[in-house]
C-alpha cells in the first residue's frame, strides 16, 4: 500500500487483571475501506474497536490514525480523536431521555451556532436517508422496535459525517429481513459518507454483505485476513470453522466472559 | 488465606478504592470550572434535586421539629424549664437536624436516582455513545450534579430548617398551650448567625457527598441489572455513612472550644 493507512493499529496489546484480551493486534485499513472483524464472543472485538475509539487505555503497541499516533490521549487531544468517530453500539445506545430527533442531531445541539429548529430539521433529513418518517422525530426511543432503535442510532452515528464508523454487531437481535435492511442502509450510508467502516460481527451474512475486507480474530491476535470472496477457501482451519459454524475443530469456546 | 494477608488486602482495597473516589471527584470538580458549560442539564439537575425533594425534606424537618418539641418538654417540665424548649428546637433543628435529617432523605433519593440512572447508561453503553458524540460524559453528566447537589441543599436545609421550627412552634402553641408570640420571641432571643450558616456550610458538603457517591457509584457500574441494583445500594449507603462521620468532624470543626 503506498499510502497512509486510514488505522494502523500495531502489536497491540490489553489485559483485564490477568485476562490477557488483546496479545498484539496488528491491522491497517485503508481510506474508504470497509473492514469486517468477525470472530466469537469474548474474543476482544469490542475491546479492539473501545481501545481505537480511546474509551479504553491500552496496554501496549500503537494505533495510528492518518499516520498519527493517537495512543492512550489525554484531555482535548482526546476530544478532538473522538470527534472523527461515529459508532453504531450493539444496543443502539440511543439516549432515553431525549426524543428521537434529539438522539441524531445530539452533536449539533452542543453548537451553539446552530438554532433547535435547524438542528431539528437536518436530523429529520438524516433520518429520511435511512428510511424514517419524519414524524418518528417526535417520539422517545423506548417507544420503537428493536430495528427502528438501530435505524436511529445509525442516523446518529453518519449524522455528523464522519471519516471513521465503526458498527458493533449492527444485525444482533434482529430478523433476518430487518438485518438485511440494516445491512443495505450501512453500506448505502458509508458509500454515501465516504467514510471508512469498521464493523465486527459474528453474522457471516452481514459480514459478507458490508466488507470490502474481513479479519478473523482469535485469541487476541488476528490469524486471518483477506478480500471477501477469499474466505470461502482461506485454508485455514479456524475460519473455515468459523464461517461454516460447526462445532468441531480447533477453536475452543471462550467459558468466561472477558 | 492466611489471616494477615486477608487484612493486608482489604486494606490496600480499600486504599485503592479511596484513591479512584478522589481521582474521580478531582476529575468532577475540574470539570463544574471548564467550558463548555451545559446549562440545560444542570437546570434540569437544579429541579430535580432543589424542588422536586422539597415535599420530602420539608415533611422530615416539619415532623423532627414537632417530636423535638414533645421530647423536650418531658424532659424540662420535670425541672420547670419549659421556656427553655424554642431555643432548643432551633438550635437543634439549625445546628444539626435539619441538615442531617435533610441531607439523609435527599441521599436517599438523589443519591439512588442518580446511580440508577448512570448505571443503566454505563451498561447500555449510553456513556460510551456521549464520548463519540464529541461530549465529554464528566461534564455533560456529572458536573451538572455536582454543582446542582452542593448549591441546592444549603437552599433545601434553609427551608426545611424555618419548617423544622413551625413544626416545634405547632406542638407548643396548639398542644402545650405556649403563649405563642412568646415562643417566638424566644425562638429569636438566643440564635446566632453561626448557628445558622454552620448548618447551611454543612447542606453544602453533604448535597456535594451525595451527588459524588451517586455519580461515582453509578457511573463505575458494571454488570447488568445486578450490577445497576449494587451500585444503587452502595450509593446510598456509602453516602449516608460519609454525612454522619462528616457531620461530626464539620461540628468538631466549627465549634472547636465553644
Amino acid at each position: 500500500m503506498t499510502s497512509v493507512p486510514k488505522i494502523e493499529l500495531s502489536g497491540l496489546t490489553k489485559s483485564f487483571d490477568d485476562k490477557h484480551v488483546l496479545r498484539g493486534i496488528d491491522l491497517s485499513i485503508g481510506k474508504g475501506e470497509s473492514v469486517v472483524i468477525i470472530g466469537g464472543s469474548g474474543t476482544g472485538k469490542s475491546v479492539t474497536l473501545k481501545c481505537i475509539l480511546g474509551l479504553l487505555d491500552v496496554d501496549g503497541g500503537t494505533v495510528k490514525i492518518d499516520g498519527q499516533n493517537v495512543t492512550n490521549l489525554r484531555g482535548g487531544a482526546l476530544d478532538a480523536h473522538q470527534a472523527k468517530f461515529g459508532m453504531l453500539f450493539q444496543g443502539s445506545a440511543l439516549f432515553d431521555s431525549l426524543p428521537v430527533w434529539s438522539n441524531v442531531a445530539f452533536k449539533l445541539i452542543q453548537s451553539p451556532h446552530i438554532s433547535a429548529k435547524e438542528a431539528k430539521k437536518r436530523a429529520i433529513e438524516t433520518l429520511a436517508s435511512v428510511g424514517l418518517a419524519p414524524d418518528v422525530a417526535d417520539i422517545y426511543p423506548a417507544e420503537l422496535s428493536g430495528g427502528m432503535q438501530k435505524r436511529v442510532a445509525l442516523a446518529r452515528a453518519i449524522a455528523s459525517r464522519p471519516e471513521i464508523i465503526f458498527f458493533d454487531e449492527p444485525t444482533t437481535g434482529l430478523d433476518p429481513i430487518m438485518a438485511d435492511i440494516i445491512n443495505e442502509l450501512i453500506v448505502k450510508c458509508v458509500r454515501e459518507v465516504g467514510a471508512t467502516a469498521v464493523s465486527i460481527t459474528h453474522d457471516m451474512t452481514s459480514a459478507r454483505k458490508i466488507s470490502d475486507r474481513i479479519a478473523m480474530l482469535y485469541d487476541g491476535r488476528i490469524i486471518w485476513q483477506g478480500r471477501k470472496d477469499e474466505i470461502d477457501h482461506s485454508g485455514n482451519p479456524y475460519v473455515e470453522q468459523f464461517i461454516h459454524g460447526r462445532a468441531e475443530g480447533p477453536i475452543k469456546m471462550q467459558v468466561r466472559k472477558m | 488465606m492466611n489471616p494477615l494477608a486477608l487484612i493486608g488486602r482489604t486494606f490496600i482495597d480499600f486504599l485503592s478504592v479511596v484513591g479512584r473516589l478522589a481521582r474521580f471527584a478531582i476529575r468532577g470538580v475540574r470539570h463544574c470550572f471548564l467550558p463548555p458549560f451545559y446549562f440545560r442539564q444542570t437546570l434540569k439537575q437544579f429541579l430535580d434535586i432543589g424542588y422536586y425533594s422539597l415535599p420530602v425534606v420539608g415533611l422530615t424537618t416539619l415532623f423532627t421539629g414537632m417530636v423535638l418539641a414533645l421530647q423536650s418538654h418531658t424532659g424540662f417540665s420535670r425541672f420547670d424549664a419549659e421556656s427553655a424548649i424554642p431555643t432548643v428546637v432551633v438550635l437543634s433543628i439549625t445546628r444539626e437536624l435539619g441538615p442531617v435529617m435533610g441531607g439523609l432523605m435527599v441521599a436517599g433519593r438523589i443519591g439512588a436516582s442518580i446511580a440508577a440512572e448512570l448505571g443503566t447508561m454505563r451498561v447500555t453503553e449510553q456513556i460510551d455513545a456521549l464520548s463519540t458524540l464529541s461530549t465529554n460524559p464528566f461534564k455533560y453528566l456529572i458536573a451538572p450534579r455536582l454543582i446542582a447537589g452542593t448549591l441546592m441543599l444549603p437552599i433545601l436545609v434553609l427551608i426545611g430548617d424555618i419548617i423544622g421550627v413551625f413544626g416545634g412552634f405547632l406542638v407548643c402553641v396548639y398542644d402545650l398551650q405556649f403563649n405563642a408570640a412568646n415562643y417566638i420571641s424566644q425562638t429569636w432571643q438566643y440564635l446566632e448567625n453561626r448557628d445558622v450558616t454552620s448548618g447551611l456550610w454543612k447542606a453544602a458538603v453533604f448535597g456535594f457527598i451525595i451527588t459524588l457517591m451517586g455519580c461515582y457509584h453509578g457511573f463505575n457500574s458494571k454488570g447488568g441489572a445486578q450490577g445497576v441494583g449494587k451500585a444503587t445500594t452502595n450509593a446510598v449507603v456509602s453516602a449516608s455513612i460519609l454525612i454522619l462521620v462528616t457531620n461530626y468532624l464539620l461540628t468538631g470543626l466549627f465549634f472547636a472550644g465553644k
